[in-house]
């Protein structure tokens, strides 16, 4: 099982801010990857508007989940799969296991899978003695500096050349270097190794094709290509949303993945597979095995206000516009979705009071939602989640949060309701912050709970009198 | 909507209640403009500080309130993109699909704009025959220029201020960090995210930072001044005025 700490937030992106080399890295992954990917929606020959069809394509395909489930899984099944629906990360890597048992496998490779992140399964094989590579250049340096991926698409944003240089030479034996080609050849050769010995290849999928019954691999470095026709099992792991009705909708979605990804046309790599190879082909894997993965997905599925979430098809162009992202990156989200995709799904999985902060923790700035692939409405989400953490729904098991911000708003509420409160309690301030130290004419310490504010700000005091007062004893007595 | 020669003035609460000048400049605009300006003496806030936290029913009361007060007026004006968002927009969201108070809450957000918004759209008004003398850079507030889309129209109304030079500063669409009570509650995030803008506001080498919101240009201020910089936050209305 994947470990949950999103309750760390806080302490995380304090540390994560204080990491100089982290934040040169995301200054830079975002600036990059951010105003390219807007510069790519704009020169789609459709427009920008065309993420407004994906959307709807992405709604029709979860409107209709279960029925282009079952096609799926009826297809592939023809054409000689193994499908198993999982009902948790649990249910799912004993499956894994068991089929890698039952094939004595030893070793296994592995494309770049989010949704196998998210079932922990690497720990899960290692555990029971299986040799597990991954083969993505991202996963596979953290995975040989024994860290987590901090972004979807880029797990190793967060090193730097000279870092993956040291690890290099520290674990693949190699003199030091810090030019990326050389280091990339070094993996390519260790990694082909991995490759020709594997005993099982493992792989996620982007979006699968309910009407052909195939699931696609999408990558810029052919290693999905190859843990899923080298090794004799090739096994899928899905979120069950991960799915379209047709064919033909894969054109858009996969451009559009491509450039909410890496502000490409499109990515170097895209497989569609149906199942093993049959006899009169050379190539491919004699079992292939599809697990479709719900682990908390129905129960968004069933929720109109969340269903909107399941769209997502992880391009991760929210996390290269996000200020919060920007500054704390992905590991302070404390499970393997981060940025603004995180700060939404992750509560929905894992539970929204024990990720409190993923929901509360990001200004609502809405870079997100215009930069969404598929212009999922994530501000919107972001809120409902806050909505349900200030008022408890026990559909959710969601117990108010804050009692006593809850009773502050309680009373902002009745003095708002009255002018003349308002106004009492307004001098009352004018009268409080003479107490306060004041730097350069405004206050430099608030009490605490609200001392966040003047932690590295001052803050300007309540005017002497108000606007509203000052405008009324200006008006002629017959329009007061 | 064409051209009232009478309109409605929604005050934003920080306007009122810390920078009261604001609020002044807006009248003293508008009446040089030729419109007559009403402003409800009842007003408080619009809820968006209990919606963004999450409190739908506590920015429910704030809404009908709002409703109640404002649904006589023909034109409703605000100087914040944040607020005349809320009521645009979250204002139909706080209330059950069909009912009246959703009907009514509909029928006032249609109404609601944004000072440059009003000036610049509505009117059509580019150039307000203001003066200024200084270099001037312009942040874009969040809600105001994704969730209204408001972005050239307060650089139209800078560009034509006499004696104003405005310089862009990188990435001006970038938030600040303030997000409300996120800015209590998360200060080191809020911190950091604040301090990208800073250092771009000093880049630009300008002596204003301008805006259409208070809350940002507050938050800006707040650390300027914590640095013993020079550089002065104004709300646009106080250089249009």
């Amino acid at each position: 099982m994947v470990e949950i700490n999103t309750q760390f937030y806080k302490q995380y992106s304090a540390g994560s801010i204080k990491d100089s080399v982290l934040q040169n890295a995301l200054f830079n992954a975002q600036n990059r990857l951010g105003p390219a990917t807007a510069l790519a929606y704009q020169n789609l020959p459709e427009g920008p508007g065309l993420r407004q069809k994906a959307h709807e394509i992405r709604e029709f395909a979860i409107d209709n989940l279960d029925a282009l489930l079952e096609r799926l899984a009826a297809k592939i099944e023809d054409q000689g799969g193994h499908v198993f629906f999982a009902k948790d990360a649990r249910q799912a890597t004993a499956y894994c296991l068991d089929v890698a048992r039952k094939n004595s496998v030893k070793m296994v490779v592995k494309g770049k899978s989010m949704v196998t992140e998210e079932i922990g399964l690497n720990d899960e094989l290692e555990k029971h003695g299986i040799e597990v590579n991954e083969t993505d250049l991202g996963e596979y340096i953290i995975q040989l500096a024994g860290e987590a991926p901090s972004h979807i698409i880029a797990p190793a944003v967060h090193k730097t050349r000279k870092e993956v240089a040291q690890l290099f030479t520290e674990k693949l034996g190699i003199p030091y270097c810090e030019d990326p080609p050389v280091l990339t050849q070094a993996a390519r050769k260790a990694l082909r190794e991995k490759f020709l010995a594997a005993d099982m290849g493992l792989s996620g999928c982007n979006i699968a094709c309910a009407e052909t019954g195939h699931i696609t691999t999408v990558s810029n470095e052919g290693n999905i290509r190859m843990s899923t026709t080298m090794p004799k099992i090739h096994m899928v792991f899905m979120g069950m949303e991960r799915i379209t009705a047709r064919l033909e909708d894969h054109d858009i979605l996969f451009r559009l993945l491509s450039r909410g990804a890496a502000a490409q046309n499109m990515a170097g790599y895209v497989s569609y597979i149906g199942g093993p190879r049959t006899e009169d082909q050379l190539d491919g894997p004699d079992q292939f095995h599809l697990v479709i993965l719900d682990n908390g997905r129905s129960r968004i599925l069933a929720d109109p206000e969340f269903r909107e979430i399941l769209y997502c098809i992880r391009c991760a162009a929210c996390l290269n516009v996000c200020p919060a992202y920007g500054k704390i990156g992905g590991h302070a989200y404390g499970y393997p979705y981060s940025g603004p995709i995180g700060a939404v799904i992750t509560p929905l999985l894992v539970g929204i009071n024990r990720a409190e902060d993923l929901c509360r923790g990001e200004p609502l700035c809405g870079a997100c939602k215009d930069a969404c692939s598929v212009n999922i409405n994530l501000p919107g989400m972001l809120l409902a989640l806050r909505a349900k953490l200030a008022q408890g729904d026990p559909a959710w098991d969601v117990t108010t949060a804050d009692r006593f911000e809850k009773l502050i708003f309680r009373i902002w509420s009745l003095i708002i309701s009255n002018r003349a409160l308002y106004d009492l309690v307004r001098k009352a301030g004018v009268r409080f912050q003479q107490v306060m130290p004041f730097h350069n004419g405004m206050i430099s310490k608030l009490p605490f709970g609200l001392n966040g504010w003047t932690k590295s700000r001052d803050l300007p005091p309540l005017a002497a009198e108000n606007f509203l007062t000052e405008w009324k004893n200006k008006q002629p007595l017959s329009r007061q | 909507m064409g051209c009232q020669n009478k309109i409605t003035l929604f005050i934003q609460c920080l306007v009122d209640s810390i920078y009261p000048q604001v609020g002044h400049s807006m009248v003293r605009l508008f009446e040089r403009l030729g419109i007559q300006v009403d402003i409800p003496l009842n007003q408080t806030c619009c809820g968006q500080p209990a919606f963004n936290a999450g409190y739908r029913k506590v920015a429910a009361v704030a809404a009908k309130r709002f409703i109640e007060i404002f649904e006589s007026a023909e034109v409703i004006v605000c100087p914040s993109g944040s607020c005349v968002d809320m009521v645009r927009h979250q204002y139909p969201l706080l209330f059950k699909a069909g009912s009246a108070w959703q009907e009514r809450a509909r029928s006032v957000s249609q109404r609601t704009f944004e000072l440059t918004q009003y000036l610049v759209d509505e009117l059509g008004i580019e150039d307000v025959g203001a003066q200024f003398s200084g270099k001037v850079t312009y942040h874009d507030s969040c809600h105001l220029l994704r969730n209204l889309h408001v972005a050239d129209q307060p650089r139209k109304l800078i560009a034509n201020i006499r004696g104003a030079e405005l310089i862009e500063m990188e990435n001006s669409e970038k938030c600040c960090g303030f997000g409300g009570t996120f800015s209590v509650k998360y200060p080191d995030i809020s911190t950091a995210i604040l301090e990208e803008k800073v250092s771009n506001i000093i880049a630009a080498g300008v002596d204003t930072v301008m805006g259409c919101d208070i809350s940002c240009l507050m938050n800006i201020q707040g650390m300027l001044n914590r640095r013993h910089s020079k550089i002065k936050t104004r709300h646009i209305a106080e250089l249009l005025a």
